[in-house]
């Protein structure tokens, strides 16, 4: 299992960021995405998990294994953090591990209202979906926002120990450094040129 | 799919979910209705059934912006875009799951609010079963509306006016299906209609939805 990425271009709100974006990733791998804002993490990282299509290039990875995770947690106020959880493992069709509450240092939130958690708390429960749904190949966009270094530190131990370790696959767009042994992109060189436009009604699409 | 219809259903009956509230909206415009037009049982009861239709469907109306406007927020329509769920399967199960928590609330209820409007007593069996057959269109056209205008800012006053228009035939044969009803005329034609609109919109809608949504996503 290997994800491949071959001169891959794409696009925000019909105007070309990156172009010429080429990379693999082989199993058991992380890379980590580097580069200012508004270079295009966001965007390259959600035309990869098929939330955009791409300008052009191709994208190789394993069928029905990747997932996604924003900067919005997904994460519903009304319910506990059990019930945010064994929601998304519902729809993945997985049993809810004990040892994700322990990684995550949930377990005293377990019972508690999502809408009553803290920033961190809720950003923790939000990367712990990660580790119910089974996927193998993870996109995440600034997964440590709002993260202390205690939480940083879980959630690299995590993508090493749990994830990286079981042979999956991680792209990672981030500012931090997370301590993870694992090549860095910079998207500085990729930027898309002005006269590189997409298809001329790609913004009304 | 049932894990979504099941935090959909405990998400509606929760605090600020908002069940309940188009019944409310429904109990309350009925209720005025003989304010406005008096109490005379001769003027209520031949508009009975027309009032009582538009109300359900106003009512239905009132929650439809919600059913994906919270998901986009959150960022949980993307993390369910992205997940092993077909979105024309979400799309279907937020439709029945807004009809359970509207539209099969005010079936139930019409009947009862009937009374506050002279309905002929022969009427009260057609207009459940109208109801029971017309309020499935209206959330699942619903659904497809709030689907095109989800992530937009002020997108529910955009999608009363794309939906509206979308409710005519459901409301006509509706209505008509209780008058003729209430009559004592043949209701053949208009169950027919309003079973057909109701069997076609699920059919087709889901897949309009789950369309609109992948590119209001990107």
């Amino acid at each position: 299992m290997r994800l491949a990425v071959t001169d891959l271009a794409c696009a925000r709100g019909g105007v070309p960021v990156l172009a010429g974006v080429s990379f693999t990733v082989e199993a058991g791998q992380a890379l980590v995405l580097r580069g200012a804002n508004g270079i295009g993490k966001t965007t390259l990282l959600r035309t990869l998990a098929g939330l955009q299509p791409a300008l052009s290039g191709d994208i190789d990875l394993p069928d029905d294994q990747a997932a996604y995770a924003s900067h919005a947690d997904g994460i519903k106020a009304q319910l506990s953090v059990e019930e945010n959880l064994s929601f998304w493992a519902e729809v993945y069709g997985n049993p809810v591990p004990d040892t994700i509450y322990e990684a995550f240092d949930l377990v005293d939130l377990r019972h508690r209202m999502a809408g009553t958690l803290s920033a961190g708390q809720k950003r923790r429960l939000g990367l712990s979906r990660l580790g119910v749904i089974g996927r193998k190949v993870l996109f995440l966009d600034e997964p440590t926002v709002s993260l202390d270094r205690f939480s940083v530190n879980l959630f690299a131990d995590f993508i090493r120990d749990q994830h990286l370790a079981k042979g999956g696959i991680a792209v990672i767009a981030t500012h931090i450094d997370l301590g993870l042994d694992a090549p860095e992109l910079d998207l500085e060189p990729f930027r898309a040129s002005a006269d590189q436009s997409g298809g001329s009604d790609e913004a009304f699409l | 799919m049932i894990a979504l219809l099941k935090r959909d259903l405990w998400l509606a009956v929760r605090a600020g979910g908002g069940f309940g509230l188009g019944l409310a909206f429904f109990l309350i415009v009925v209720v005025l209705i003989p304010f406005g037009v008096g109490p005379d049982a001769s003027v209520l009861e031949p508009i009975a059934p027309g009032i009582l239709w538009v109300a359900a469907l106003l009512a239905c109306l009132l929650s439809l912006d919600r059913i994906f406007a919270l998901d986009y927020e959150d960022g949980s329509l993307a993390l369910l875009a992205t997940s092993p769920l077909p979105l024309e399967g979400a799309a279907l199960i937020k439709a029945i799951a807004h009809w359970l928590t509207t539209g099969l609330p005010l079936t139930l209820a019409a009947p009862l609010l009937g009374v506050l409007l002279h309905m002929n007593s022969e009427a009260y069996g057609y207009l459940f079963i109208s109801l029971a057959l017309g309020t499935p269109a209206l959330s699942i056209i619903g659904t497809f509306g709030a689907a095109l205008t989800v992530g937009l800012r002020r997108g529910g006053l955009l999608l009363s006016l794309l939906v509206l228009p979308l409710y005519v035939p459901t409301l006509v044969f509706g209505a008509e299906a209780v008058r003729r009803g209430a009559a004592g005329m043949d209701v053949t034609t208009p169950f027919v209609m309003l079973a057909g609109i109701t069997a076609g919109a699920f059919a087709l809608l889901p897949f309009a939805s789950a369309a609109a949504l992948r590119v209001n996503l990107r």
